[in-house]
């Protein structure tokens, strides 16, 4: 649909007319006689003229030639409607203002219903005005004549009114019952354009959502991308980088906060499976191993548990550095009593008896740790069978096992 | 001796990317021989529809099933074909992780569950084991269940303890599993034989497919373990 604009082809004063009816997909002859007769009523039609051609911008149109016929009615009309606002002039405005008024307001009020609907609504409007006042059922048809009817009757009024001397009254009822009509006779618009405005708003809602999952996609999974195609050759550092992304993307969609999840509480506390959750993914990050931790039941990461947190990290670590492999397995089960940690890998194994005494990792950072927290460990490895570490931790208080 | 017939694998998934990935990496893994029946693709299919067409004209051996599809993803899948064929025997492979994702697809008649990120020669193993009737249990799918089938203040009471309840030994075997065990190691380790070990791995599964605990379906609808 063309934007309202005055035109510059095929114009007789301003390209005004021709504007407004490529605009309203009417015949301009229409539009050129709405505004002479306008222009009776009290020159109306004269200012309408002369303020659409103040404010609209001037455009090109649809580029067709005026061809002479047109020409000659356009001048006619024009000539006609400088007539009627002449005459209607001098013969003085008190028959024509109680006309003018209300019309005009009509019209303003029509021309904001018209700019405020966007398109597809405009062409439904279009196809269907007559379905718009008359459509509708038995209802409808009720609604016209109440309208009409008290349109009718506030004109009625006012003439009374006016006959008997202007009753203040009277003028006041008359432009109530008037407006009245008026709103019972344009209802239908008006839902139309609040449904049209929540739409809008839904439609808004949305493109917000989108844009902030395009951010997040470019901010993590895009730059992840690039950072790979950099390097394609260290299959090593790829692998690490794809892990990393997939467990950012996978938390933030599925995560205790995350995008997926619905009326989670967002402050709390955080539970046992995310901190082995963490603790394994670090681990993957620095040493480009992959650890598949698999949590069964879940507790509250507290300050009890995070001793058990640490060694289980420290296990992790240490599979990732000497088992030389790229699998590590980590399986928490949380019992009412107890929690227990298994971490496991198929690797080269080693024999705990000819550990160097200079190697504390196990010494301190498991056992040590474990033992002064209440826990215990059991270690199960030989050369070339791969090491498993259980690691146990009571929990503080046994059977306040949060029901899951 | 002749040439056993390789088993058919049908691929459903709604990425092509990923199927052509599948595709190469079990016709790399799954061609060597020696190891057991060679594994080859007999067709794929990109959405639910064609999954259905595609499953009962070819008659695959095996389905591998991806859980997250749109019309209703792997689960549809197996409820549109699991009775009309039942010797298609099918795998739920899957990103998804998340828990009800992964029962709901089990629990329609799946053998079992692996991730992803399996890498090619272990996913010809797990096509050979359905194959022959044994479910297969990821990590993660054990720790489902046992999550599905655990004790805890709240939960609903057991119905038919056969079908409600784990006997001890399956608990020990699932906890295995979870660990990350091959069912070899599940055996020296309970000191039973690889057959027990299966025997024990299906009834898991049955129980797991036909049980109507309350916990089991309320788990899956609410909660969300990644």
């Amino acid at each position: 649909m063309q934007r309202l604009q005055r035109v510059r082809s095929g114009r007789v004063v301003a390209g005004v007319a021709v504007g407004v009816a490529e605009h309203l997909g009417v015949p301009v002859l229409w539009v050129r006689a709405v505004f002479a007769a306008l222009a009776g009523l009290g020159g109306a039609g004269v200012l309408a003229y002369g303020l659409l051609w103040a404010f609209l911008p001037e455009g090109p149109g649809s580029g067709q030639p005026p061809n002479p016929k047109d020409h000659q009615q356009a001048l006619g009309l024009a000539a006609l409607g400088v007539g009627l606002a002449l005459a209607s002039t001098a013969l003085g405005t008190s028959w024509s203002s109680w006309i003018t008024a209300p019309l005009g307001v009509a019209l303003v009020g029509a021309a904001v219903v018209w700019r405020e609907a966007d398109e597809t609504q405009r062409q439904r409007w279009r196809s269907g005005a007559g379905a718009v006042v008359f459509g509708g059922g038995r209802i409808a048809v009720l609604r016209v004549l109440a309208g009409a009817g008290l349109v009718v009757a506030g004109t009625a009024i006012f003439l009374l009114g006016q006959i008997n001397l202007g009753q203040v009254q009277f003028g006041l009822l008359a432009v109530l019952a008037t407006l009245v009509g008026v709103a019972v006779l344009t209802v239908p618009w008006w839902l139309r354009l609040m449904r049209a405005l929540g739409e809008e708003r839904r439609a808004r809602i949305r493109t917000t959502e989108r844009a902030e999952i395009a951010a997040h996609l470019h901010d993590s999974v895009l730059q992840t991308l690039a950072l790979i195609q950099q390097q394609p050759d260290s299959s090593r550092e790829v692998r690490r980088l794809a892990r990393g992304q997939e467990r950012q993307l996978r938390s933030w969609l599925y995560g205790p906060q995350g995008y997926g999840r619905t009326g989670r509480d967002a402050a709390a506390p955080p539970q046992l499976s995310e901190a082995l959750s963490a603790a394994a993914g670090e681990v993957e990050d620095i040493y480009a191993v992959s650890v598949q931790a698999v949590v069964v039941g879940d507790c509250p990461a507290d300050e009890a548990m995070s001793p058990l947190v640490q060694a289980t990290r420290e296990a992790i670590v240490n599979a990732a550095k000497h088992a030389g492999v790229s699998e590590i397995s980590v399986y928490a089960e949380v019992e009412p009593a107890q929690v227990t940690v298994f971490v496991r890998d198929r690797g080269s194994g080693f024999d705990p008896d000819a550990v160097g005494d200079d190697r504390h990792g196990l010494a301190d950072s498991i056992h040590g740790r474990m033992e002064r927290n209440g826990g215990s460990v059991r270690l199960r490895t030989s050369p070339g069978e791969g090491t498993e570490v259980q690691l146990i931790m009571p929990r503080p208080k046994p059977g306040e096992d949060e029901p899951s | 001796m002749t040439e056993p017939e390789p088993i058919g694998v049908f691929l459903v998934d709604d990425h092509a990317l990923f199927r052509s990935g599948v595709r190469a990496e079990l016709e790399r893994a799954g061609s060597a021989a020696g190891a057991g029946r060679t594994v080859s693709v007999v067709g794929e299919a990109g959405s639910v529809r064609e999954a259905v067409a595609g499953i009962g004209h070819l008659r695959p051996d095996v389905v591998l099933l991806d859980v997250h599809m749109p019309d209703g993803g792997g689960a549809e899948v197996l409820r549109k074909t699991h009775t009309d064929w039942p010797d298609v025997v099918f795998l739920a492979l899957s990103v998804s992780d998340a828990a009800e994702d992964v029962i709901a697809v089990i629990r329609a008649g799946a053998r079992g569950y692996v991730t992803k990120t399996i890498s090619g020669h272990e996913l010809v193993d797990a096509v050979r084991r359905v194959q022959t009737g044994d479910p297969v249990f990821s990590p993660r799918l054990a720790g489902f269940v046992l999550d599905a089938f655990a004790q805890r203040p709240g939960t609903g009471a057991v119905g038919d303890p056969e079908l409600d309840l784990l006997t001890p030994r399956e608990r020990d075997v699932l906890r295995l599993l979870a660990r990350g065990y091959a069912y070899k190691e599940i055996g020296s380790e309970l000191f039973i034989s690889v057959k027990t070990v299966e025997t024990h791995a299906s009834s898991v599964l049955r129980k797991t497919q036909l049980s109507n605990r309350y916990e089991l379906s309320r788990w899956a609808s609410d909660r969300r373990l990644v």
